[in-house]
């Protein structure tokens, strides 16, 4: 019996394993819809195709698998880009499947046509545009092993209308045949001896990681590694959660917005140790002045990424999980406490980052979080959209279970919050997920609360509303004179309103009275719910680093307020 | 400085877009690109001249290798190698002019390919300095038109391996 190629796309995703497809059906793709009707696989409706993208991005970091996402041509296609790059900067990996105008329409601007491939091109690990209908099992498989192998990253596969309804002859499992696509696991035997040499040497060493180690699934290697050799660790924001908040060893994230301890200790080390990181400009402030008397040895699964942003003098290319290994059965435990003394007082030095005098009553993001990482013991996942209230859940969620921190970090793409909770509720049906967001990213995907509700999934919605969009606020007050512009939201909805009309479960909070109460009660509800925090437009993220400044040229509350004085005089 | 590089790739459509546009978006300066198959149907091989640094060399060469579809990649530029383009030219010859252009051609070891009333079309090979010399000689009688492929290069003595 012949399948059509519809079908043997839907075959080949279950014979991937593909459970559930967030989609957004369209004229183009159909035929793929007939067929998936038939299928094991579960289909999820959300409100726009960007929210499809953001949730297989979310379900694909919560499960370790491949995200699958799906949509039609031309527009449904357009709204992905904004998710395929998302997950393409933060190394998610993920399989976009869009419909296109049959081949024979191709290149002749027919309705809802795009070059979907043309557009996707800088945006994807790898595409495709399928022209022959037996192609199909071959290109979907090659698709997920691109996608989850090596560096992860989205893969499109774009499949003309004409091509999904003919008869599909080829073989269902094809042989894998990439020869130009040999990602290097293994690293480099001298190089690791290099490595291993250096990290013996070393009176002041530092890890720096990032999401190269969750995307390794190499955590409990890291942390073992670390506490063996006794080297602190600090962490970029999609590093977040690989170490436990509390450890000894962890002193945060490091950056624009790092804890001076994180950013002392890199500027103090003389080795670096940079684990499935890449040197974002985010996490090093000016290149020169990052870690300056080190000598940094990169180790990452992308060559490509040695080198890019920072020299290395030992680059290790392959699988950290690998690598890590081999460095823990290598390596002696060694004893570092007078370099870990040496950082005590940059630790210290966190009291001192946020304002000190204000009223007790007063609700802060900061307050709201901590009091989250109580209630949940570090144990919720935790998704985050983008602006001033995902740099306070970095600083302050102390997450204690690796993988679930889940944010945008790369493209920094407002409206990925509650989408990508969706997606990790879909994955973990049975774990706490909380959204935190703000009024101007939640705007951006609001519409998934029907996704939500329509799922039943218990997600928590933390909403920091400060009718501003008050990380843009933050830099106009630092690289603007102050001017704010284009930044307010008088009209936003009452949000408590909104949600009821969702059937969620709502919580107002304004002040700190009983907020550790209202928030114990909210996360304990078995439904969507909303708690709005009311919260202050004037509240600034510290410590901030100027522009072209180095992390250790950190500007904290105090200092903060003798310039505005300054400038008032 | 200049490079030059082998590339190996898949010969399947849209390879070309994949690397051309890898080029433009990462800021790299492309001063020529020739594809062309090889003597593997499936197979074609592009040899891109690109200009700069060690370290954009570097990059260019590890973005490239992250593209699936290509194969392989060598950088000519430290090996003996042989790098050929080739050009047509129409030049304005009258016929008394005809002698003297046909003896620059004759130095050249370039060949008329057509003649006719007023111009003639010339048609030479050679590596780019040559080929630059030849149009440097020839401008003087009035060059009309001047067709000229991208570079091409291959390596002296034992081949490039295809796996």
């Amino acid at each position: 019996m012949t399948i059509t190629g519809a079908e043997a796309l839907v075959k080949a995703l279950e014979m991937q394993g593909v459970k559930v497809v967030f989609g957004y059906p369209g004229g183009a793709i159909l035929p793929v819809y007939r067929a998936l009707k038939d299928s094991s696989i579960e289909h999820i409706l959300p409100r726009s195709e960007q929210a499809a993208a953001h949730a297989a991005s979310g379900y694909a970091r919560t499960n370790h698998t491949v995200g699958v996402c799906m949509a039609t041509s031309g527009p449904g296609a357009t709204n992905l880009v904004t998710g395929i790059a998302t997950a393409y900067m933060d190394s998610i990996p993920m399989v976009a499947i869009t419909g296109q105008v049959s081949t024979a329409m191709v290149g002749t601007d027919a309705f809802q046509e795009v070059d979907t491939k043309g557009i996707t091109l800088p945006i994807t690990k790898h595409n495709y545009l399928i022209t022959n209908t037996d192609d199909i099992p071959r290109i979907v498989k090659e698709a997920f092993h691109i996608a989850k192998t090596g560096r992860p990253g989205p893969v499109v596969i774009d499949i003309p209308k004409n091509i999904a309804e003919a008869p599909c002859k080829a073989k269902l499992d094809p042989p894998l045949d990439l020869p130009g696509y040999k990602p290097t696991y293994k690293g480099h035997p001298s190089q690791i001896k290099n490595a291993v040499n250096l990290i013996e040497q070393a009176k002041r060493p530092v890890l720096y990681i990032g999401g190269g180690i969750i995307n390794a699934q190499a955590e409990p290697l890291l942390v073992q590694f670390a506490e063996k050799q006794q080297i602190p660790v600090v962490s970029t924001l999609m590093g977040i959660g690989v170490m436990d908040a509390n450890h000894p060893l962890y002193l945060g994230m490091l950056g624009l917005h790092g804890w001076p301890a994180a950013n002392m200790a890199v500027n103090n080390c003389d080795l670096l140790l940079c684990m499935g990181a890449r040197f974002d400009d985010r996490a090093t402030g000016s290149v020169p002045g990052f870690a300056p008397n080190a000598t940094v040895v990169h180790i990452d699964i992308d060559p490509a990424e040695i080198g890019k942003n920072a020299p290395s003098q030992v680059p290790i290319v392959g699988d950290i999980h690998m690598i890590l290994t081999e460095l823990l059965h290598k390596m002696e435990a060694c004893d570092r406490s007078g370099w870990l003394k040496e950082l005590e007082p940059y630790r210290a030095m966190r009291d001192k980052v946020y304002p000190q005098d204000e009223d007790p009553n007063k609700l802060t993001a900061r307050a709201v979080m901590q009091a989250i990482s109580r209630i949940t013991e570090g144990k919720a996942i935790m998704t985050t959209d983008v602006g001033q209230h995902q740099m306070t859940a970095a600083q302050f969620y102390e997450i204690q279970k690796p993988g679930r921190f889940i944010s945008s970090g790369g493209l920094g793409t407002m409206g990925y919050g509650l989408s990508a909770a969706v997606g990790a509720q879909m994955a973990a049906p049975n774990d706490l997920v909380i959204c935190i967001t703000g009024d101007g990213s939640f705007q951006m995907n609001m519409a998934e609360l029907a996704t939500a509700k329509e799922q039943r999934l218990p997600i928590k919605v933390i909403l920091f509303n400060n009718n501003c969009l008050a990380l843009v606020r933050q830099l106009q007050d630092t690289y603007c004179d102050a001017e704010y512009y284009g930044v307010f939201m008088p009209g936003n909805p009452d949000f408590i309103q909104l949600a009821k009309a969702y059937d969620m479960a709502t919580y107002r909070l304004t002040e700190n009275k009983n907020m550790e109460e209202t928030l114990r009660e909210a996360l304990s509800n078995d439904k969507l719910t909303l708690v709005e925090c009311v919260i202050s437009e004037e509240d600034m993220i510290f410590p901030y680093i100027r522009n072209g400044e180095s992390i250790n040229q950190m500007v904290m509350a105090e200092e903060e307020m003798k310039n505005r004085a300054k400038r008032k005089k | 400085m200049r490079h030059t590089l082998s590339v190996l790739v898949e010969n399947r459509t849209g390879v070309l877009a994949r690397v051309a546009g890898l080029f433009g978006r990462r800021g790299y300066n492309i001063e020529s690109l020739a594809v062309g198959t090889t003597e593997r149907p499936e197979i074609s091989r592009m040899t891109i001249i690109v200009d700069g640094d060690n370290n954009v060399i570097e990059q260019v060469m590890k973005q490239l290798h992250k593209l699936v579809e290509v194969i392989k990649i060598n950088d000519l530029t430290g090996e003996e190698y042989v790098n050929r383009e080739l050009i047509l030219i129409k030049v304005t010859a009258s016929t008394e002019q005809r002698a003297e252009i046909m003896q620059i051609v004759d130095i050249f070891r370039a060949r008329i390919v057509d003649i006719s009333g007023k111009s003639l079309i010339i048609e030479a090979t050679g590596d780019p300095k040559k080929i630059s010399a030849l149009v440097e000689a020839l401008r003087p009688f009035g060059i009309k038109e001047v067709v000229r492929t991208a570079e091409i290069a291959i390596v002296r003595g034992s081949q490039l391996k295809l796996d």
